[in-house]
Formats: structure tokens, sequence, C-alpha cells
């Protein structure tokens, strides 16, 4: 995780961005954690492109959030008592997912999970991190990194954890791919052509959680929406077809963090506020190009 | 409410023009698709009818009717295994109900999908074909693999779509459609497994006049075509007509029948115990006045 000692080396070596891209390229991957961070980046864009598409169809990006709370406590836990904070986020936000589910399970024929239980869960994830916060008192330099994001950290280890959690994830999502469109889309009717809807829906949370977890390393618990769910809705506001859909939701998550990083290291501000930044602006974009194509078809929805 | 769209009133006509394979397919046999005996419900410990006796044959098409709250709902996911029987004995397709329901298409009532949901209509009757099969399918990868395949369930998804009317919009976001636009195209992917039973709850409802007709209608044609449809109403009327028989569920009592039998003055005022009039008009169309549903309808629309 972030350590504000690696700054000066970096500082030192004042990347400034030029017209030979070439060089550019050169300055960006000059040192071993920036290129742990775009190679951890374009994981981490891959599932956040594909699980971050069903959570946008589903209308659970709420959950999306409250699992990157709840993420944060696992980190600022694992911190104090010395283990390694991937182990946190992880551990936290796949409990969460259980937890989410096990108080609210989803209602047959409502797409959405009860906001209230799913808001309650929140806060107290975000009260459980400062208590930790609070425990560790030399920690709070790096309070900053653990909520908006910092790429700073990423070591060879991380990378490998980050890579087969995400190889993991990506095959479980490729066996209950088509049944978890089906449920997303029409539970009931999934539910009476016997897919086990309850199944399929807390293996989608659980794998939530991961990619919550693989987000929150660049854009911090707080801006985990920005990798998970812009792309996703971008992409949506573009296609309707699925496939498509998903790979631009793809494509665009691993071009977000890779201009966020970028712009992050030659300009030596936060990578989370480049990262939401880049990813806004391509919503906006987006939605402005869909209104504009669609506006004679918008005609019925708007009525 | 979905207001009335006068581009869904032109496709109307299209649906109800003859030429398209609305023959009946064959004389339906008589063996039945449901058999309940006595059949009675509960939801959540409270006992919601009780003595249904019915037996629908292939190709019928059966209406349950009555009020909020009585148990039609409840009937429809009993017919699907999807709740448990509370007495009696019910048979779907010849076996215990859960059993057959790769041959039923189903419609849970609903009133529509929200404009966020970013998938086309034919999205959602692909999913009809092979939704419940695990793995994801890859478009690319499969057209090089299976060319034929692939040919094949486009055919027959353009095919079912093109039966219910719906071609024109199909590849539209679900999410934009009207109500009308919407029900076409989930009783398309009911019907895109070619099922022998279909079972719908409330298609009609949030439904404008002409597109209740138009829906009806197309419904009257699929069970023509060999196809038992069992659907759930609370206004009787934009169906009566074409009804083989009803399932009248009020009060805690069930009456099975054909329209003829079980609409009647007598047996509705009984049954809701209020004063309900069956008239029949002019031209010969039978219609109900004064059941409370039927009168709310008219004031909410």
């Amino acid at each position: 995780m972030p350590t504000t000692e690696a700054w000066p080396g970096v500082l030192a070596a004042a990347p400034r961005l030029t017209w030979d891209l070439g060089r550019d390229v050169h300055l960006l991957l000059q040192y071993p954690f920036m290129r742990n961070a775009f190679v951890a980046g374009a994981v981490a864009g891959v599932m956040c492109g594909v699980i971050g598409w069903f959570a946008v169809l589903r209308g659970e990006t709420y959950a999306a959030h409250t699992l990157a709370n709840v993420a944060f406590p696992g980190a600022s836990g694992a911190v104090y008592l010395g283990l390694a904070p991937l182990a946190g986020y992880f551990g936290f936000a796949v409990a969460g997912a259980g937890l989410i589910a096990w108080l609210s399970p989803p209602r047959p024929g409502a797409r959405e999970r009860h906001s209230a239980t799913v808001g309650a869960i929140q806060a107290l994830a975000l009260a459980l991190g400062f208590w930790f916060v609070s425990l560790y008192r030399g920690f709070l330099t790096s309070l900053s990194g653990f909520l908006f994001g910092s790429f700073l950290g990423v070591t060879r280890d991380d990378v490998a954890v980050l890579l087969i959690t995400a190889i993991v994830a990506l095959a479980v999502m490729a066996v209950i791919g088509r049944p978890l469109l089906f449920a997303s889309v029409d539970p009931l009717v999934a539910e009476a052509a016997g897919v086990p809807v309850r199944a399929v829906s807390l293996a989608y949370l659980v794998l939530l959680g991961c990619a919550v977890a693989e987000a929150s390393q660049f854009t911090g618990v707080l801006l985990v929406l920005a990798l998970l769910v812009v792309p996703a809705a971008t992409a949506s506001a573009l296609t309707a077809r699925p496939s498509l859909g998903l790979a631009l939701s793809v494509g665009l998550a691993v071009a977000t963090v890779w201009a966020g990083l970028a712009a992050a290291y030659f300009t030596n501000r936060p990578v989370g506020f480049w990262v939401t930044s880049a990813g806004f602006v391509g919503y906006v974009l987006a939605r402005g190009a869909a209104a504009l194509r669609g506006r004679p078809r918008l005609r019925v929805a708007a009525a | 409410m979905i207001p009335a769209d006068p581009s869904d009133a032109g496709r109307l006509d299209a649906l109800d023009q003859p030429d398209v394979d609305w023959s009946p397919a064959g004389a339906p046999t008589l063996e039945p698709t449901v058999t309940a005996t006595a059949v009675a419900a509960r939801a959540g410990g409270r006992l919601l009818f009780t003595g249904l006796d019915a037996t629908v044959t292939a190709g019928q098409f059966v209406a349950v009717l009555g009020p909020n709250g009585a148990g039609k709902s409840t009937f429809l996911r009993m017919l699907l295994g999807l709740h448990p029987l509370g007495g009696g004995s019910l048979l779907v397709l010849g076996q215990r109900p859960g059993r057959h329901n790769r041959d039923i298409g189903y419609l849970p009532q609903r009133r529509s999908f929200d404009a966020a949901v970013r998938i086309r209509g034919v999205d959602l009757v692909r999913l009809g074909v092979d939704g419940h099969r695990w793995g994801t399918p890859l478009p690319l990868v499969r057209r090089l693999l299976d060319r034929a395949g692939v040919e094949a369930e486009r055919r027959r998804v353009q095919d079912v779509i093109a039966r219910v009317g719906a071609t024109g919009y199909a590849g539209r976001p679900i999410g934009e459609m009207s109500g009308g636009e919407q029900q076409r195209l989930l009783i398309a992917q009911a019907l895109v497994r070619h099922p022998r039973l279909l079972i719908l709850d409330e298609p009609l409802e949030s439904l404008d006049l002409p597109n209740q007709q138009g829906v009806a209608g197309l419904l009257q044609r699929i069970s023509a075509d060999g196809v038992t449809v069992v659907i759930v109403a609370h206004d009787v009327n934009p169906i009566l007509d074409y009804l083989d028989q009803v399932i009248y569920i009020v009060g805690g009592r069930a009456l099975a029948g054909t329209p003829a039998e079980v609409i009647t003055t007598d047996n509705l005022s009984r049954l809701y115990g209020a004063p309900v009039e069956v008239v029949r008009t002019p031209s010969g169309r039978l219609v109900v006045v004064g059941q409370p549903e039927a009168a709310s309808f008219h004031a909410d629309h």
C-alpha cells in the first residue's frame, strides 16, 4: 500500500510530459513500481469492466459502493494487525458480500436489494474502518491513500495476487454468465426456467466483492465506482448489445485506469482523481452521443 | 400507465391480418394439460382457497379470474412448481408441477422494464432459448465454430418475434419500449421454446384498450395453434369472447367451467357476495357489469 516515502525518488526524476511519445512512455515505465501499476491496472480494468457491466444491468451500484466501504476496515485492520492490506481488502469485501446477501436476499421480482439494509452495512463499515485508523496512530498518513487511491505500493506479489484473483473470478463469470444475465433481466422467468436465481446472485455478489478489492488498489475505497461503474455505464449508454457492451466496458476500464496512472505520474496528483475524471468525461460524452443519436426513440420512454 | 401510442395501433392492424400462419395445427388432442383435483392454496400460513377442480385440455384458452389477493398468481406459481400445494392434487402435462417447466412458457406479473435496462428486445427473446444454460456465449467464436446452429437459432428468434408482430422494434433497448411492445416481446420469449403450455399473469394489465385487444387476439391465435394458454386477469371483458374455460377464485372458493356455465349473474353475485350482472349485448357478446374490479379498471384508465 501507499508509502509516502516512495515519493522523493519519483520527484527527483521530475518526469515531464513532452511531445515525444516514445520518451514519455520510456519515462512512464522506467520504474518497476510503475510497470507493476500498469500491469495491475490492466488486470483490474478487465475484471471491473466485466463485473461492473453486470452491476449496472442489475442496478447494484449501491451494493458495489458498500462493498468498497466494507473493504476499508479490512485494509486498515490488516495494517493495524501487521498483515498485508490486500488480504484485508479481499477478506472483508467477500465477507461483506455474504453479509449483504444474508441480510437482504433478492426479493422475487425486485431488481435491487433493500437499500436501507445495504446503507446500514455501509455506515458500520466506514465507522469500523475509522476505528482501526484511530487505533493505529502513526498510520493516518496513508488514510487518504486508502480512501482516495494510490498506486505507489503495488509490488510484484500484489500483481500476482490481483492476477490470480481476476483469472478465477472471470472463470466463474464465464460459467455463470448466461444464467446471470437471465436472472438479472428477468428473475421470475429465469427461476421458472430452472436458473438457481439466489445462488447465482450470491455468486455474483462475491465476485463483485473481489472486483471492488481490485479496483480499490487504484481508486481507493471511496472512488471504486469510477472503475467499476463508470466505464460500464458508458458502454451501456453506447450500446444495448450484451457482447459489444461487455467488450466496450472492458476496453474503457483499462483505458481509464491507464490514463489515470499516466496523468498521476506526470502531474504528481492523486491517481484516484485522474481515473475518476477520465471516466466521467467519457461517460458525459457517451450520454451526449446517445442523446443525439436516440432522440426520436426516447419519445416512448419519456411518456 | 402507458398512454396510447399511435404507432402501436398501426401494428395491431397488421397483427390482425389472417395471412400469417395462424391456422390450428391439427385437431387438438384430448390429453389434459392441467388436472386439478380439490386443490387448495396457502400463503404465509393463510388459506387462500380450497376445492379447485378443473381439467384443462390441450389448446384451450383458460382465464383464472377473481379479485386481487384471491390467490390467482399463487395458483400459476403452483402450476410451475414454484409454490407448494396447499392440498389436493395437481398434474401439469401429466407430471407433478415443476417437472416439465421446459415445456412451459411463463410470463410473470410485472409493470414494465426500467428505462435503465439496456438490453435489446431480441436479446431478451434469445434468453428464452438458452438463458438457463451455464456458460457465456461469445458470438464471434460461436459464429466461426457453429455457423449453421447460430443461423438456425437466429431464424427461430426472428420467427417468433414476427409471430407476435414485434419485428419493427425488437432491436431497440427493452426499457425504451411502450408497455404493449414489451408485453409482445415477453410473449415471444415465452413462446420461443415452442411450449405446450403458456402461463401468463395479468398480461393485459397496464395496457391501453387497443393493446389489450391486440394481445388478447394474439393469445387466442396461439391457443388455436394447439398451445394451451392459461392467463390471470382481473377484468374478464377484453378476453371473454375467446375463452374456452374460466376458473373463478373469489373469497376462498373456486369455480371452473365454460364461460357460459360459470359467468352468470347468479354465480358471480354469489362468489363476490355483491350484485354482479352478466349482460348479453345485441351482438351476442357477454359483458360483466358491476364487478368491483371491472369498475375500478375503467376508472383507472
